[in-house]
């Protein structure tokens, strides 16, 4: 078990790394450089002195070659320092520490109703025996997956806000405030994980042991709480880790949408300015919540399914 | 009909009465009837065994019962009275009651019939729990002694442990245990034991056998395997396509078969049929140190068995090979598992090596050494004279073409995508031989020598039988017209009667070809029908080799006598008698 988590944590490090370095060459690649974007922003028109422009470089070391760049910005990065944001001066870390809040706030409540809607609905569709409502139930995940996202949330807007008056429209007020974007986030996700844990259900319920149970003259709840639910749990706690990365990158758009403070429009802001110290900063954080979430994942597993352990220590050895 | 025992005494009136049981299966071409118009009769403390192949509908009879159908099963007509009750007209509600406390169900597959995420000891505990019979608190305590009853050793250990942890045959036992912990006055055993070993099947059916003569439990025992259903059952059920066929006392009807179908059953059983030699064989001194000795002359139902040539190069001979497997570390020691140990072999061409043994027992490790898809710990592989052992790319690549195999599972083992053409014709492209139209033409040939007709080709795997998607697999194993097939349990997946037929055929495309096969069976009364020699293994050691005459008249080794008497059907000599002398 524990020669298990620090081969896992070796891992975590590993892709953190990979994500540094890869956003680092994307935004390398870009045509152009922040100092030349902010000196513009900061002008109206005409030409800016060469000299100055000169100087700011200097100052945030992009005269030098890429690769010592690289290797500075990767060595105090290491130490926590991501430098200052180029568009406000201000360190990344404490960027990124204001807005954290408020988008962890967002997902937080996006992923806590897609989990109870979402394997709500798959629950109580695998469970019903009305063949209509079980139907009707399973053909709604689709739609909630293949419904983009920024449409959801203008007609939740359009509904909730501007006709019934029930939530504000846009804004960081509260937990009122909070409904709507999070309701607009949670619809894709909760759809995916119902789609996986009904069909996880369903496979779950057509297996030998299934029958066992009834033959012991356990009823439908029985079978489907006590047996199905815990053998089907597995793949949608993967997804559930999964789908995480994917409401960080989500918050992006609803923030937008809903006018809301958070990472998600402070990101969108800084891949508009080319601000590659604040992106890098942005892009990191991002992968240590997703790498964290999904160790948390893969530690919970041995806990619902004791089979686990002994395959992963199994794969080690072979290794 | 039931009329007849409504007067009667206890003793004469049937505890399981099923009258005219019609079950169908809905499917996307409409109905499809399982069991059609079935009567069927349980006595209190007695043994019943319904027979039959896969389709007769004995198992969907059996989960009719206490109607535990798949969900596109329902019950058409009839009643299944069981004491006061009519089961099939009981309330869901009602019928949990009588599940796991009246009757209990032993399945199938212990490998998977078991909650993978709960404690031994919580599944066997949760019996008692549904149906009241125990607190929270003795619960636990119940089940282990359930457990000891069982005969699962270290019960108390084993309640704590979960399913992935124990055997084949503990499962088993741990679901016998589930099935009698609340004490039903009938046992459901479907197919109890064909996923195990033939010495774990013997060990467990005893077992429940014991179990029900002393609380006076009946059981209704469902089985493919006559040798099974004659050793154990007082009276015989044979099914066919969803009737019953013939029905009575066990002797009586295996003595004299009046039926067409149960004469043709017990004439298809290997396990009954060859249990005892049909012929005696004399037996014949020291034949193990000469492999290449040619033949004796084959038993008159024996399928052909050509001779080889005396003085040819072995095609396959394998020295001293070990295999060892790393175990997951316990305790921070890594411990090896020595899956074959020290195995010495030798197949002349044209000729038949069955490797015979239990599950763990390292014979398809040894297959696999040999067809070199996974490399040797030690020891040597010569191919026709070249040292293969440690062949690589285009000499690993040479062998494939030269050696070839049959896999145990026809269902499994064709890909469902694919059309009969292009499963044949697979290892053909794969080595660029011939053009599309010779690949066809070769391909129509050997559906042709496997007694499949030319238009299979177009047809995909799922729309043929078992036995025909066995007959595919032969065929494509035959495309290269290798020198070696190595045959992996061929025909355990198969009917009995169907097996026959694969058996034949392989012997009939050796006799043509001159093919040589590996032949890995657990099944004894299948190899003495194909193989010209025979090497017993267990726990990765050959511990006897020889003509399998020899072996079945003379066992050397305790464990092969062990394995001849583990075979069912031995336990019914008279009836033995009749079927061997017709």
């Amino acid at each position: 078990m524990r020669r298990y988590v620090i081969k896992r944590l070796a891992q975590a490090v590993g892709v953190l790394w990979a994500a540094y370095t890869v956003s680092f060459l994307v935004l390398d690649f870009l045509p152009g450089d922040p100092v030349t974007a902010m000196a513009g922003a900061g002008m109206d028109s005409g030409q800016v002195d060469p000299a100055q422009l000169a100087a700011l470089r200097h100052e945030y070391g992009f005269d030098k070659p890429v690769l010592v760049q690289y290797a500075e910005y990767l060595g105090r990065a290491v130490r926590g320092d991501f430098g200052d944001a180029v568009s406000s001066g201000r360190p990344v870390t404490s960027v990124i520490g204001d807005a954290l809040p408020q988008t962890l706030q967002l997902t937080g409540a996006a992923l806590l109703l897609a989990v109870v809607l979402g394997g709500g609905l798959a629950m109580v569709a695998t469970y019903t025996s009305r063949r209509w409502l079980r139907q009707l139930l399973l053909s709604l995940p689709p739609l909630g997956v293949s419904v983009p996202t920024f449409w959801v949330g203008l007609l939740l807007v359009e509904t909730f806000s501007f006709r019934l008056h029930w939530f504000p429209a846009f804004g960081n007020d509260g937990l009122r405030g909070l409904v709507l974007p999070a309701l607009t986030l949670a619809v894709p996700t909760g759809a995916q994980v119902a789609q996986v844990l009904a069909k996880s259900l369903l496979t779950a319920l057509d297996q030998a042991y299934v029958e066992t149970a009834r033959a012991k003259g356990a009823g439908r709840r029985r079978v489907h709480l006590r047996h199905a639910l815990r053998n089907a749990s597995l793949p949608a706690l993967t997804v559930v880790g999964l789908l995480v990365g994917q409401l960080i990158a989500g918050s992006v758009v609803v923030e937008t949408v809903f006018s809301r403070d958070g990472l998600g429009r402070v990101t969108a802001a800084a891949v508009t300015a080319q601000d590659i110290p604040l992106v890098q900063g942005v892009v990191v954080f991002g992968a240590l919540i997703f790498v964290a979430t999904n160790l948390i994942v893969d530690l919970v597993y041995p806990l619902l399914d004791p089979r686990i352990v002994v395959a992963s220590d199994r794969r080690a050895s072979f290794a | 009909m039931s009329d007849a025992h409504e007067n009667g005494e206890d003793v004469t009136t049937p505890l399981l009465e099923i009258r005219g049981l019609s079950v169908s299966y809905r499917t996307r071409a409409g109905a499809v009837p399982a069991v059609r118009g079935v009567d069927l009769d349980v006595w209190p403390g007695q043994v019943t065994a319904v027979v039959g192949e896969s389709g007769s509908g004995k198992s969907t009879t059996a989960h009719a019962v206490t109607r535990l159908l798949a969900a596109n099963g329902t019950i058409d007509a009839g009643t299944v009275r069981f004491g006061r009750h009519d089961l099939a007209t009981l309330s869901e509600a009602e019928l949990r009651t009588v599940r796991g406390a009246r009757i209990g169900l032993v399945p199938q597959d212990p490998t998977v019939s078991l909650n993978p995420v709960k404690r031994i000891g919580e599944q066997v505990a949760e019996v008692l729990r549904i149906h009241g019979l125990a607190t929270r608190r003795s619960a636990a305590a119940e089940a282990v002694e359930v457990l000891n009853r069982a005969g699962l050793p270290d019960a108390a250990v084993r309640s704590r442990q979960y399913p992935h942890e124990l055997s084949g045959g503990m499962r088993q036992r741990v679901l016998i245990a589930v099935a009698i912990a609340a004490g039903p006055e009938l046992i459901i055993a479907d197919e109890p034991t064909s996923a195990l070993d033939v010495t774990v099947q013997r060990v467990i059916l005893d077992h429940l056998q014991h179990l029900a003569e002393e609380s006076g439990t009946a059981i209704l025992l469902v089985t493919h395997d006559l040798g099974v259903a004659a050793d154990r059952a007082r009276r015989l059920v044979v099914m066919s396509q969803g009737r019953v066929v013939e029905a009575g006392e066990t002797r009586t009807v295996l003595a004299d078969p009046r039926h067409e179908y149960t004469r043709r059953l017990l004439a298809a059983a290997p396990s009954l049929t060859t249990a005892r030699p049909r012929t005696p064989v004399p037996a014949t001194p020291s034949t193990l140190a000469s492999p290449a000795k040619p033949a004796k002359p084959a038993s008159p139902a024996a399928p052909a068995k050509p001779a080889a040539p005396a003085d040819a190069t072995p095609l396959v001979e394998a020295r001293n090979l070990v295999k060892e497997f790393r175990l997951p570390r316990a305790g921070g020691e890594s411990r090896t598992l020595r899956a074959v140990d020290d195995v010495s072999l030798t197949l002349h061409r044209g000729r038949t090596l069955a490797l015979v043994g239990e599950s763990g027992s390292g014979k398809s490790t040894t297959a696999r050494l040999v067809l070199r898809l996974t490399d040797a710990t030690s020891g040597q592989v010569r191919f026709d004279g070249a040292d293969v052992t440690t062949a690589k790319g285009a000499r690993a690549r040479a062998l494939r073409r030269r050696a070839q195999l049959v896999y145990q599972n026809p269902y499994a083992s064709l890909d469902p995508r694919f059309s009969i053409g292009d499963v044949i014709t697979e290892p053909l492209r794969a080595f660029r031989v011939g053009d599309r139209a010779s690949r066809l033409a070769r391909a129509r040939e050997l559906l042709d020598r496997v007694a499949l007709s030319a238009t299979t080709l177009e047809r995909r795997p799922a729309e043929l039988s078992g036995g025909q998607r066995q007959r595919v697999a032969i065929a494509r194993a035959l495309a290269l017209s290798p020198d070696l097939v190595v045959c992996d349990e061929p025909v355990s997946a198969l009917d009995v009667s169907v097996q026959a037929q694969v058996l034949d055929l392989l012997a009939e495309l050796q006799a043509d070809t001159g093919v040589a096969y590996l032949f890995i069976s657990h099944d004894l009364a299948v190899v003495r029908q194909i193989a010209h020699q025979v090497a017993v293994m267990r726990a990765g050691r050959v511990v006897e080799t020889g003509p399998p005459e020899d072996l079945f008249t003379e066992p050397r080794h305790e464990y092969t006598r062990e394995l001849l008497a583990a075979i069912p059907g031995g336990r019914a000599p008279s009836f033995t008698a009749e079927t061997t002398a017709s």
